[in-house]
């Protein structure tokens, strides 16, 4: 779909409004994930707000598209992107984590039926998203929506992922898409040290899938990488993100300490202060803070 | 000699001849699997590179457009259904029970019960009675891993035809469901009237006149079992009563304590580890309800070997004899 500068420009507001949120968001909480919510800020708002059909009116909407969030840890962002594009209110994030809540510490479908699945335990969003499109091909639907789905690099190591990429190839699905957001951060450390993926586009594209490469921060070249993707025709297509983990919060960026850290350390709550800090006056490129 | 089955059920009349009928167990899933499949476009069914063994050919052949060829992938095999059930597809994915539930428990437990999407989990070749293949493939778990997941049915039936109802039953209900069943040739119990529902155990067989001194409570392949034993112990004169309890959960709470309060003792009987499995779940419901003297019939915390399944069953300590004998035992322990 055609982007716009000046929609790129109001998308990157909007995607720095929700990195704010995730912040905010994880602060009150006490704990929970900060790089890859950050990182994955630019992609969610781009989906939410101009590739993505959907209706926050209407969430069960038959007809819309499916977004799986496979790697559920990375739920701030989901839940601020969501409360940003109206599907509930922005004060309810907040609640995030507490007794009670919605906003559960992994996403689960039976309090928030908005969201497509459940999801926490990593390597299992690909394979639901590839059963859905299995069964719009069964119906004939699979022209008239896209199956997605976001994973972790992190969990390209489970083995039911593979599992999942196989079949897919297997059935030429071309209605499915996924995207990996490719941090090259773990909880132990560098994926490349832990578990080398790489050469990860090679594994993918030796499983019978389209790959694309872009960078995770460039709306009109993701825009572009999900035109291609669903022009497609022969396979399902998969989208390498290059992405900045933390990217937003210069602190942040690159260092994957942050993939979860302990919010209650004293030193923790100021890191995060001077982040919110940071992304308000956009970097210190405008004087005041708008709260 | 007057056949003490319990004539309101309509069981099989030639239960006890030496050339009563036999069936596998998973044969009635496939023909149930099929019919489920003519009413119903909305079942579909995914299979781990077993599709013979555990009977889904019928469908298969019939309606390949809904089949999905998963290979040998369990995992992936109910994490797939669980996706096409979150589209309004009713899935029934087999497999053997060692392997589905046995390797993929923790894929269930997140995306199809935690969902509560109605996919059906169909564990094949379950139980000591899988035979020559050895421990590997004899799932004597998989009652215990599944009954302990929330929103997860446990159904277990005794003959190929309960398998067959239970099937066509358990693809009418949107919930997660385990359907666990037997490879070998089991003899045919019930016929097409006996009555089956999810959540009601039936008494089988009771004593002609009098009151039961003795329960037992059978799922599965040693239905048959527990039914010869009862029959041998009324010739001794011991009165026993017989529940078949193919829906492990949810439990027919009411039926099983109707049962011991009349019998004031019990004896169960499952193809299954003793810790966990269907006597466990009862002596949970007993125990806070009304508390009698229970015996367990099962596996006691060891694996399978090779050997016949007549030979293991025996070997195990799950034949008609030790039946007998946990009756008599039972017997001794009340008060």
């Amino acid at each position: 779909m055609f982007l716009s500068e000046e929609k790129i420009k109001d998308l990157e507001i909007k995607a720095n409004d929700i990195r704010q949120s995730i912040i905010e968001m994880l602060l009150e909480a006490g704990s929970g994930h900060t790089a890859g919510p950050l990182g994955m800020a630019d992609i969610f708002t781009l989906f939410y707000f101009h590739i993505l059909k959907h209706d926050a009116k209407n969430p069960s909407w038959e007809d819309r598209d499916r977004l799986v969030l496979s790697n559920g840890h990375i739920c701030p962002v989901l839940y601020a992107t969501m409360a940003h594009a109206g599907y509930f209110l922005i004060e309810e994030l907040k609640t995030l984590r507490k007794f009670g809540t919605r906003l559960q510490g992994h996403p689960h479908r039976e309090y928030l039926p908005y969201i497509e699945t459940s999801s926490g335990p990593l390597g299992l969003g690909l394979s639901q998203a590839v059963g859905m499109a299995l069964a719009d091909r069964m119906d004939g639907k699979d022209k008239n929506r896209f199956i997605y789905c976001f994973m972790s690099d992190g969990e390209q190591d489970e083995g039911n992922s593979w599992e999942g990429i196989m079949l897919a190839g297997k059935n030429k699905l071309r209605n499915l898409i996924a995207l990996v957001d490719r941090n090259n951060i773990q909880i132990d450390g560098f994926t490349e040290n832990i578990m080398p993926l790489e050469p990860l586009a090679d594994k993918w594209r030796a499983f019978n899938w389209h790959v694309i490469e872009v960078g995770g921060h460039d709306f009109r070249a993701l825009n572009e990488a999900v035109e291609e993707a669903q022009a497609v025709y022969e396979k399902p297509t998969v989208i390498i993100s290059h992405n900045i983990p933390g990217r937003g919060v210069h602190e942040f960026e690159r260092d994957y300490k942050w993939h979860g850290y302990d919010l209650n350390a004293k030193e923790a709550k100021e890191d995060y202060e001077n982040a919110l800090k940071e992304l308000r006056t956009l970097g210190g490129k405008i004087k005041s803070e708008h709260q | 000699m007057i056949c003490m089955l319990n004539p309101n059920l309509k069981l099989n009349p030639k239960i006890f001849n030496l050339d009563v009928e036999q069936v596998p167990i998973r044969k009635g899933f496939g023909q149930g699997l099929l019919l489920a499949g003519e009413a119903n476009k909305n079942v579909v069914a995914l299979c781990a590179d077993l599709t013979e063994s555990t009977q889904m050919i019928f469908f298969k052949e019939k309606f390949p457009e809904r089949f999905v060829e998963i290979g040998v992938a369990e995992q992936n095999l109910v994490t797939v259904a669980s996706g096409m059930a979150a589209m309004g597809k009713i899935p029934f994915c087999s497999s053997y029970a060692m392997f589905s539930p046995g390797r993929n428990w923790e894929q269930i437990r997140t995306t199809i019960a935690y969902n509560d999407r109605p996919v059906k989990i169909v564990g094949s070749h379950a139980g000591i009675s899988v035979g020559p293949d050895g421990g590997t493939h004899q799932a004597l778990e998989d009652i215990a891993l599944m009954r302990v997941i929330p929103n997860m049915d446990v159904l277990s039936p005794c003959d190929a035809i309960e398998a067959k109802k239970i099937t066509l039953a358990l693809a009418k209900t949107s919930k997660p469901a385990y359907l666990r069943l037997a490879r070998e040739k089991t003899p045919i119990i019930t016929t097409e009237e006996t009555p089956v529902q999810i959540g009601k155990a039936e008494i089988y067989w009771m004593p002609d006149v009098g009151l039961a001194q003795v329960g037992i409570i059978a799922t599965g392949s040693l239905m048959y079992r527990a039914l010869v034993a009862a029959k041998e112990l009324e010739a001794e004169g011991i009165k026993t009563k017989v529940m078949n309890l193919s829906s492990i959960k949810p439990i027919d709470v009411d039926a099983i304590v109707m049962l011991v309060k009349e019998t004031r003792g019990l004896v169960t009987v499952e193809e299954h580890q003793v810790m966990g499995g269907m006597g466990g779940t009862v002596a949970e419901v007993l125990a806070q309800n009304y508390p009698v003297p229970i015996e367990f019939i099962g596996v006691q915390d060891e694996f399978g070997q090779s050997g016949t399944p007549d030979e293991l069953v025996e070997h195990y300590g799950m034949g008609k004899n030790s039946i007998k004998e946990a009756v008599r035992k039972v017997l001794s322990r009340k008060i």
